[in-house]
């Protein structure tokens, strides 16, 4: 009971903030060289940040399951590959949005843009398997889980390591007071979402064993 | 070497008319080839406004409908579970 009171008191948060985010991303200045179309900035960056986070609980959770053979860790690392294939689907949709203006190209084949496509690629196929698989295939996705957490750091400081048309990873800390609240605050509003939706995720798969279990009761 | 004079002329003929020919094939120049000139308000040859709503409308779609897929899911399975435990208190089979 005060877990579902905690939940709702977070989703009740979570929409104000979300709400007010427009009007905070109305107000921020303009960036000098990009104008209005850097605005999509306020939500890209934090998907892909939400995109890295989710990619870590996965693997974690996947670890979990494959040393501690826990089915509770299984149940977040499935939820957490749905929302990191969710967020990334986000981050590779309103990125080419942006760069079309940006660099006069939707798309370029540099080390972020690729980097990022095939975390994606990773995770799309941890759910494939996990759908396809058969028997034992909750194993086999987790060392999938495991090998595309550890292709996120990669992923992060490719545009530091090699050239390419992305910005660096120092834009954002050296973001200017005016463009610094709001992009923070639409970080935590996703945050909230991110967990309001891996809690409502875990609970349809925990309600899904519950279900196997009966079915198993039922025919013995 | 009459014919040879000819053709000489000809051909020279011909090279320096080649230019002009070439010119009067391409499409007729407009003036910002020619000189640039100067206007009080200026359109954006993309606009970015389609780009910033496609983007922020992608983001609202997405979440939406994996809440929307969640809530059905969960009641699919809630419904199930309830035949079953009902199935399994009156002591049916699958």
């Amino acid at each position: 009971m005060t877990m579902n009171k905690l939940f709702a008191a977070l989703a009740i948060l979570v929409a104000g903030m979300l709400a007010y985010a427009p009007i905070m991303i109305a107000n921020a200045p303009y960036e000098s060289t990009m104008g209005l179309v850097q605005k999509i900035f306020y939500f890209h960056a934090p998907s892909g940040i939400v995109m890295f986070l989710s990619a870590f609980v996965c693997g974690i959770a996947s670890a979990v399951f494959l040393f501690g053979r826990r089915p509770s860790a299984d149940r977040i690392a499935l939820a957490a590959a749905e929302l990191t294939v969710l967020f990334g689907m986000i981050v590779l949709i309103s990125g080419p949005l942006w760069a079309r203006k940006a660099w006069g190209v939707w798309w370029d084949w540099d080390a972020r843009l690729t980097s990022s496509l095939i975390l994606w690629l990773i995770f799309t196929a941890y759910l494939l398997l996990r759908r396809y698989g058969g028997p034992g295939s909750d194993r086999l996705a987790a060392g999938v889980a495991v090998f595309g957490m550890a292709n996120v750091p990669f992923v992060y400081w490719s545009v530091n390591v090699w050239r390419t048309l992305h910005p660096k990873t120092t834009v954002v800390p050296s973001l200017q007071p005016g463009m610094r609240e709001p992009f923070w605050f639409c970080v935590a509003a996703l945050l909230g979402l991110y967990v309001l939706m891996l809690v409502a995720r875990t609970r349809l798969e925990q309600r899904r064993g519950e279900l196997d279990a009966l079915y198993l009761s039922l025919e013995e | 070497m009459p014919v040879v004079r000819l053709a000489a002329a000809v051909l020279l003929t011909a090279l320096l008319a080649a230019p002009a020919m070439s010119d009067a094939s391409q499409p007729p120049r407009t003036s910002a080839d020619q000189e640039y000139v100067p206007v009080d308000t200026a359109e954006e040859q993309l606009p970015a406004a389609p780009l910033v709503i496609g983007a922020y409308s992608v983001v609202w779609i997405g979440v939406v409908l994996y809440l929307w897929s969640i809530w059905q899911r969960l009641a699919r399975v809630e419904r199930e579970l309830a035949q079953v435990s009902r199935r399994l208190q009156s002591g049916g089979t699958r």
